[in-house]
């Protein structure tokens, strides 16, 4: 069980570790490159807490091995913000009041950051379809759902389309 | 929760990645999507000395359709299912049914062949493979076979393929444009594992009366399957809703129904007869009864 190296981009910058096969990409990102905004909730795929970008994609950070994400770009919820400048989409989430203990709150970030990117239209019903993978134990997902729905302008949905 | 130690290989050729199974003799196992397979290896339910990445061979993730049916190469995921341009059309129930699997994000990295060997008797794709009568193309040391979905699903979690076998491709028969079909399903929330789910799909002959009524159910026994005495009853019938609560009647006769921590079994037998009532309706474009009274 000899250590592999693995490469990436993350939020940007390139990035190397040597890790056991056994390591997961969340584990990877938090030990390794220390990036910690990444969360574990439950560690078998149920909670959506680890969820980052691979490749333009939201994925279970938890059920991915970092060997297997070896030569993608990655962008985890520390990629959203320039520096201490909040995203459109996490300016809006605090606007909303989406967020209480925050422990959801990266998953849920990234998740809708990937689903905004590709689809700037979604609906409220996409929306509450897609975070049905994401549990939020505090929050409630009402101010959630307003608060990606106000953000789609940043990622090109012109108001007042149907 | 962390996986026991294992070796990683990705091997870049299908050759390749039979040889590595071949030589671990059982103790290797297939990574494809890793959405079943991991929480199986975080559980500890599980534990190989090495995973063969098969996510990098080429040709695997190809979706084709023409005379002989769909064809879906074995690292087709959940989401190219769901984005394919002409797919809805070429083969409704597999999209309608697969649009229940799990949530975006496990739907970004499942795949088909990953679902076929993992055999979770709640699974849709199983059920529909044998709902449709599908062929699954597995390699191994020994070359190719053709195993028909029937006799591939040997119980819960359990399949017929050999240790160095690989999935390489499901097909499905062709599918005519104006048959008759629905699928249901129940879940607590949507995305997660249905408690019990069905699929119903038969053409008409020029009297309006069914011809070759496939019924498949998954969520009820040890693996998914067809329904034979609601099959029979429904052949040759025009499906009013007489015919309709005959046939539901007959939902889990001859089944073997599961119980476990989700559901009791008469639980179970209730809700799969509901779910054949919802989808024969659908399927003869019925209103729903629950609508109308
Ligand atoms: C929270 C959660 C909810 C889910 N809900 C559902 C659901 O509602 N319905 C549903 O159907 N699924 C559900 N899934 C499972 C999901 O659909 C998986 O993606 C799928 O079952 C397995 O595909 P995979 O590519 O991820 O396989 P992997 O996890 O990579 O592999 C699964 C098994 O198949 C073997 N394998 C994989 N590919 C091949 C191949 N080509 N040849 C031979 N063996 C192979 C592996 O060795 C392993 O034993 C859920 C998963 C999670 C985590
Ligand atoms: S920690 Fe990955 S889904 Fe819960
Ligand atoms: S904000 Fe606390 S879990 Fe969502």
């Amino acid at each position: 069980m000899t250590n592999i190296p693995v490469r990436f981009t993350v939020n940007g910058r390139g990035a190397e570790a040597s890790v056991e096969p056994r390591t997961s990409l969340a584990d990877c990102l938090r030990r390794e490159l220390k990036l910690t905004g990444t969360h574990l909730g439950c560690e078998h795929g149920v909670c959506g807490a680890c969820t980052v970008v691979v490749d333009g994609a939201a994925v279970r950070a938890c059920l991915m091995l970092a060997a297997q994400a070896d030569g993608s770009d990655i962008i985890t919820v520390e990629g959203l913000s320039n520096g201490d400048e909040l995203s459109p989409l996490q300016a809006s989430f605090r606007k909303h009041h989406a967020l209480q203990c925050g422990f959801c709150t990266p998953g849920i970030l990234t998740t809708a950051h990937a689903l905004l990117t590709e689809e700037p239209d979604a609906d409220a019903d996409r929306i509450r379809d897609v975070l049905s993978g994401n549990i939020c134990r505090c929050t409630g997902y009402i101010p959630i759902i307003e608060a990606v729905l106000d953000a789609r302008a940043a990622y090109g949905y012109v108001t007042g389309e149907p | 929760m962390k996986p026991p130690r294992f070796d990683y290989a990705r091997p870049d050729s299908l050759a390749g990645a039979i040889a590595l199974l071949a030589a671990h003799n059982g103790d290797a196992k297939v990574i494809a999507g890793g959405q079943s397979l991991m929480p199986m290896l975080n559980f500890r339910l599980t534990s190989p000395r090495l995973l063969v990445d098969i996510a990098r061979i080429a040709d695997l993730n190809h979706i084709s359709a023409g005379a002989d049916g769909v064809r879906l190469g074995a690292l087709v995921r959940w989401r190219d299912i769901e984005r394919h341009p002409t797919l809805a059309k070429l083969h409704p129930l597999l999209v309608e049914a697969t649009s229940h699997v799990a949530h975006y994000q496990i739907r970004n990295r499942g795949t088909v062949g990953g679902s076929l060997a993992h055999a979770d008797p709640a699974a849709e794709m199983p059920g529909i493979a044998i709902a449709c009568d599908a062929q699954i193309i597995v390699v191994g040391r020994a070359g190719q076979r053709t195993i028909p979905a029937a006799d591939f699903f040997v119980g819960a979690l359990m399949t017929a393929l050999e240790p160095d076998e690989v999935i390489v491709e499901v097909r499905l028969p062709p599918w005519p444009g104006e048959r008759h079909f629905a699928f249901e399903e129940f879940s607590r929330r949507k995305g997660d594992f249905a408690l019990a789910g069905v699929a119903v799909f038969y053409d008409l002959d020029g009297q309006g009366r069914v011809i070759d009524p496939h019924i498949g159910a998954i969520g009820v026994t040890s693996r998914p399957v067809r329904l034979n005495a609601a099959e029979a009853a429904l052949a040759g019938r025009a499906v009013d809703e007489a015919a309709i609560l005959a046939v539901a009647a007959l939902a889990d006769d001859g089944l073997d129904v599961a119980e476990d921590i989700h559901a009791p079994a008469d639980y179970r037998r209730a809700l799969l007869q509901v779910l054949l009532e919802r989808a024969l309706r659908r399927a003869a474009r019925l209103p729903d009864a629950e609508q109308t009274q």
